[in-house]
């Protein structure tokens, strides 16, 4: 690890200000970022923790009747408060990493890093969600762009993510035997509006939804409704781990798991 | 009534109360006075040629003392092989220098190039990326058949990258072509055992110091061996005579067969304390640790079964590729050859069989011995192609082993592959097996398992291992450069406690309970009574350290030795201070009487007279009471079982679960109940882990893809299931004074063919009858693909 600064403002400005240095980064529970560093793949200049402000913690409901999640709350803090109003995001939640993980990792971390074996980015776009952050709200679909990519500007923060509640959701996980990341992971939410499922773990180009298999499922909500399609395997991400064929069958078999257990 | 002393008592480990409270004093928690730190420059590029080492920029960097190349090493010899094999025609092995530092080319991701030494390992750290390397990557050879036709020479100074070619036995060549040429069927199977990280909790550490005042070097390391670790180190590398060298091995987390080998990192180390003047630490990193501690397994086979129209096994044929990567490390050469090819009859009468072993260099970490080493490649090749020759033939896979064992009146047993085994009784762990394991209740569980469309499958295997390693006169004759005898020195104290001083090293194994069971049990006195020592050349007589599950077998041997030579001193002291004659002297629960008198002296009397000689035969007998004694076995140990999984496996994605696992096990007299089913339960989560999780993967370009937790995958506590073991079955060893016969491999040995022969049977009952074998690790995209077809 190289040397840096380190820095834990108690408000969104104070943060934002502190951004403003060149090279800092935003760390919320730091478990890609202070491994890389560990590793001298990163080298910040300084370290801006987000976990000290207050009001980016904690689950509550909007006006909107929105379940909002604080950008720096836990995954654990997730899992616990979130159980009540939407068991779906809470049981996604409370299956991330192991309990070290998910009493440091943050929801806003996961998210801006956006890695394509994550799973919070399939509950965010499966379920609809809106990003907050310091300066703007972006809806879940322009969000993502690709491998640890965002919509995110330099210094931008997210402060909080605002989910509507599904009728129904589920979220089915596969697990990388190695890294117990989803090898492929797929989050199905039945609204008035209609399904949306959204995969992760699977595509080079990160969490997608999956068009073909929202507008069946919008018209008969059951594993059936889906048995007849099939995902191309091309795009699928090739490691050790998974053949880009066994990802598209992988990306179909979970959604239909999804759609049972929702 | 279970005893609560002694041999046969589930005594709880001693050791645990250091280890499980933090109190354990490993490598890295020695931090000596004046002490520097050093960090390796290593290759990134899997070959390539060293055009120049530019250190200027690094040696002027902050804290830096001084940075270390080849050049400094000029003199100095290359890490040894231990064990010279000939290859068919009688010539010995290609054996290439293994340098400390790289000269000339790389040969591996991880081959050390340079080393900083720094005041803080930051200030090394930050030296070790400003060390600029020009190096013209070449080649890399990954693949072991691309490499002996024709590829990139690891090394330019060998004809080829075959280390050698070997037959075992010759002799018998003739008569297996035969055998299968007309048998009634033969079984062919390809496989591969999968490349394996050995991956100890605690990572490889060393630390060099150097006495100017006493001329005199000492090492710090985690090694199961450190009298090995002196000897090659001294005698090879750095020419230090033995009495100005000593190895310190303290606790150590963990080996596993990674921790036996002599490491380039311990002779840096050692020698650069002298040449910087001041104690040099290391301090290995996990990722480092991936790249740099020698793999395991990597072996290539064609395996050929032939059977006469009732089953009978005729003859077995072998061609196997092993990977030795880059270098020979300390007992690279024998994994294959002698610790496989002997293991090849099995438990079963096969009357001819003969073993074709190709050792290959590659652009990779070196590979040797990984708990089991060579007879885990041995028991899958054989027990998988018996369960394809079973299922081909239509019997019964328990019935065609039964129908092949060597009898419980058959013993002692010549096979053909050198070894004659001494006892067993593999139908009795076989009965037993099929009680544990409750096999007549599988179909109603895979009727369960159905309605959640999950397909059941039952595997079964037997294993068979040369323990005890090993008789020094046999195994010289085949190329060991080293005795394998242990040795023991039992001192005993003025007031009745013992120290024993053993050759062997504890590194999990549980020593410090198990030896004092023993010690106290012949003496009868409370294993509190009786201490070990171990892990320093300075304290222990020369031994040969803890691997091949050695250390009860013949390391215990060597303590009842020096014990039973105690004891019959002990006697002459009690004969005097009671005015009998020494005949008549009986111990018995710490106290020696005359026969047929009330008369008795105890232990602690006894002790104190031989230190306190007031009353004392002086002109017979010397004062004191310690006795040193060497074990060298006249056989291996031969311990045996049968294993059965059931798994199920998700017709969706191909995941596998193992339901249940079941051990019977035949490890002669068992000392420690606890201690031996804790060995086989770590033995079965490695067995298990290589079958369904683990793999060693490169990249054409000899890049490691799994060089971290990340994409490496462990066993964890929900990848197994509760075991079911039993050690009931005991026919104890005929020719060392304790019976036993050694349990540390065992698990890791029978487990992975259980596996894999399940998830087999699982896909031949659920319908997928074109799936007869799926290489290890069976991880869902293997399984799922073959289901494909």
């Amino acid at each position: 690890m190289y040397e840096f600064d380190f820095e834990k403002p108690a408000t969104v400005a104070e943060a934002v200000a502190a951004l403003g240095r060149e090279d800092a980064m935003a760390l919320g529970g730091g478990q890609t970022l202070i491994p890389s560093m560990k590793q001298r793949l990163a080298a910040p200049s300084a370290l801006v923790s987000l976990t000290g402000i207050a009001e980016m913690r904690g689950v509550c409901t909007g006006d909107d009747a929105a379940l909002c999640v604080g950008g720096a709350t836990t995954h654990a803090a997730v899992a616990a408060e979130a159980a009540g109003r939407y068991p779906a995001l809470a049981a996604l939640a409370g299956n991330i990493g192991d309990p070290a993980v998910r009493n440091r990792g943050t929801i806003g971390g996961s998210l801006a890093n956006n890695d394509p074996a994550a799973d919070y980015p399939a509950a965010v776009l499966g379920s609809g969600a809106t990003i907050v952050t310091n300066n703007r709200s972006i809806a879940a679909d322009d969000f993502f762009e690709g491998l640890f990519t965002t919509a995110l500007e330099p210094g931008e923060i997210i402060v909080e993510v605002r989910f509507p509640i599904p009728e129904r959701a589920a979220y089915a996980k596969f697990q990388q035997p190695a890294s117990r990341f989803a090898l492929t992971g797929v989050f199905v939410a039945k609204t008035a509006n209609g399904v949306r499922v959204a995969v992760t773990g699977a595509s080079e180009s990160g969490v997608f939804r999956w068009g073909e298999a929202e507008a069946a499922l919008s018209a008969d909500f059951s594993a059936d409704a889906i048995a007849g399609l099939s995902v191309p395997a091309d795009g699928m991400v090739s490691d050790l781990h998974g053949t880009p064929a066994y990802r598209a069958n992988l990306v179909k078999v979970m959604t239909q798991r999804a759609v049972s257990a929702a | 009534m279970p005893k609560d002393q002694g041999i046969g008592a589930s005594t709880k480990r001693r050791e645990d109360v250091r280890f499980l409270t933090g109190k354990g004093r490993y490598t890295d928690d020695i931090n000596l006075r004046g002490q520097t730190h050093c960090v390796f420059v290593r290759s990134q590029v899997a070959h390539g040629r060293i055009n120049a080492i530019d250190t200027s920029a690094a040696e002027a960097m902050p804290g830096v003392i001084k940075v270390f190349t080849a050049a400094d090493f000029a003199g100095k010899g290359g890490v040894p092989c231990g064990w010279q094999i000939h290859d068919k025609q009688g010539n010995p092995m290609l054996e290439p220098k293994h340098p400390i530092l790289a000269e000339g080319k790389v040969r591996y991701v991880g081959d050390a190039i340079a080393a900083v030494v720094a005041e803080t390992l930051e200030q090394a750290k930050d030296a070790a990326e400003a060390v600029v390397l020009d190096i013209d990557e070449l080649p890399a050879v990954v693949d072991m058949k691309a490499a002996v036709q024709g590829g990139a020479l690891v090394h330019d100074e060998l004809s080829s990258n075959l280390c050698y070619d070997w037959g075992f036995i010759e002799d018998n060549k003739g008569a297996v072509d035969e055998a299968i040429k007309s048998a009634h069927h033969v079984t062919t199977l390809e496989l591969v055992n999968n490349r394996l990280i050995p991956n100890a909790m605690e990572p490889r550490a060393a630390i060099g110091d150097y006495s100017m005042a006493s001329d005199d070097y000492t090492l710090y390391t985690t090694s199961q061996n450190p009298h090995v670790i002196r000897l090659l180190m001294g005698a090879f590398v750095l020419g230090i005579p033995e009495h100005k060298l000593r190895v310190v091995a303290p606790d150590v987390g963990g080996g596993f067969g990674s921790k036996i080998f002599h490491y380039v990192e311990e002779a840096f180390v050692t020698h650069a304390a002298k040449v910087v003047g001041r104690p040099v630490k290391w301090t290995c990193s996990r990722s480092e640790s991936f790249m740099t501690d020698a793999h395991g397994r990597d072996h290539v086979t064609k395996i050929e079964l032939a059977l006469d129209k009732d089953g009978h096994f005729l003859a077995i044929r072998t061609e196997t590729y092993a990977n030795m990567g880059a270098y020979l490390s300390t007992f690279a050469s024998s994994v294959p050859t002698y610790l496989h090819g002997t293991l090849m009859a099995g438990n079963y009468k096969t009357p001819h069989i003969y073993v074709n072993v190709k050792a290959v260099f590659t652009n990779t970490v070196p590979v040797d011995a990984y708990r089991g080493a060579g007879r885990p490649e041995a028991t899958f090749q054989l027990e998988r192609v018996i369960d394809k020759a079973a299922r081909e033939l239509g019997i019964d896979p328990i019935e065609l082993r039964r129908r092949n064992f060597v009898q419980p009146n058959e013993f002692p047993y010549q096979t053909p592959v050198a070894v004659a085994y001494d006892t067993g009784n593999y139908q009795a762990t076989m009965d037993k097996l099929v009680e544990i394991a409750d096999l007549s209740g599988f179909e109603a569980r895979r009727a369960e398992s159905a309605k959640k469309g999950l397909l059941r499958g039952l595997g079964v295997n037997c294993y068979i291992e040369a323990c005890g390693i090993a008789p020094s006169n046999l195994v010289g004759q085949l190329g060991a450069r080293a005795g394998l005898y242990e040795s023991a020195t039992v001192r005993v104290n003025a007031t009745g406690g013992i120290v024993v001083m053993t050759g062997s090293h504890s590194h999990g194994q549980g020593h410090e309970t198990t030896f004092p069971q023993v010690v106290a049990e012949m003496i009868g006195i409370p294993e509190g009574q009786v201490e070990i020592v171990h892990g320093d050349t300075a304290n222990v007589p020369m031994g040969m350290g803890t691997y091949g599950s050695r250390s009860l077998a013949v390391g215990g041997s060597a303590i009842v030795r020096a014990t039973n030579k105690i004891i019959a001193k002990a006697k002459k002291i009690a004969a005097h201070l009671m005015e009998a004659s020494e005949g008549d002297i009986e111990l018995k629960d710490g106290k020696f009487s005359v026969a047929g008198t009330d008369k008795s002296v105890d232990w602690g009397s006894v002790c104190l007279a031989a230190y306190v000689p007031h009353n004392y035969p002086l002109a017979e007998l010397e004062p004191g009471l310690e006795e040193t004694a060497f074990y060298d076995p006249s056989n291996f140990t031969y311990p045996a079982g049968a294993y059965a999984c059931e798994v199920e496996v998700d017709p969706g994605t191909g995941k596998v679960t193992v339901c249940s696992f079941a051990a019977a096990d035949d490890f002669g007299n068992v000392i420690n109940p606890m201690i031996v089913e804790g060995q086989v339960h770590g033995g079965l989560a490695q067995g298990i882990g290589q079958a369904m999780l683990e793999a060693a993967a490169y990249d054409e370009n000899g890049q490691l893809l799994s060089g971290s937790y990340m994409d490496y995958a462990m066993p964890r506590a929900d990848d197994v299931p509760f075991y079911k073991v039993d050690h009931s079955c005991q026919t104890p060893c005929t020719h060392n004074p304790l019976g036993v016969k050694g349990c540390g491999e065992a698990g890791a040995i029978g487990s992975p063919p259980a596996v894999v022969n399940a998830v087999i049977d699982a896909l031949q009952r659920g319908g997928y009858s074109h799936v007869t074998h799926i290489d290890m690790p069976v991880s869902p995209v293997r399984v799922w693909s073959a289901m494909q077809g």
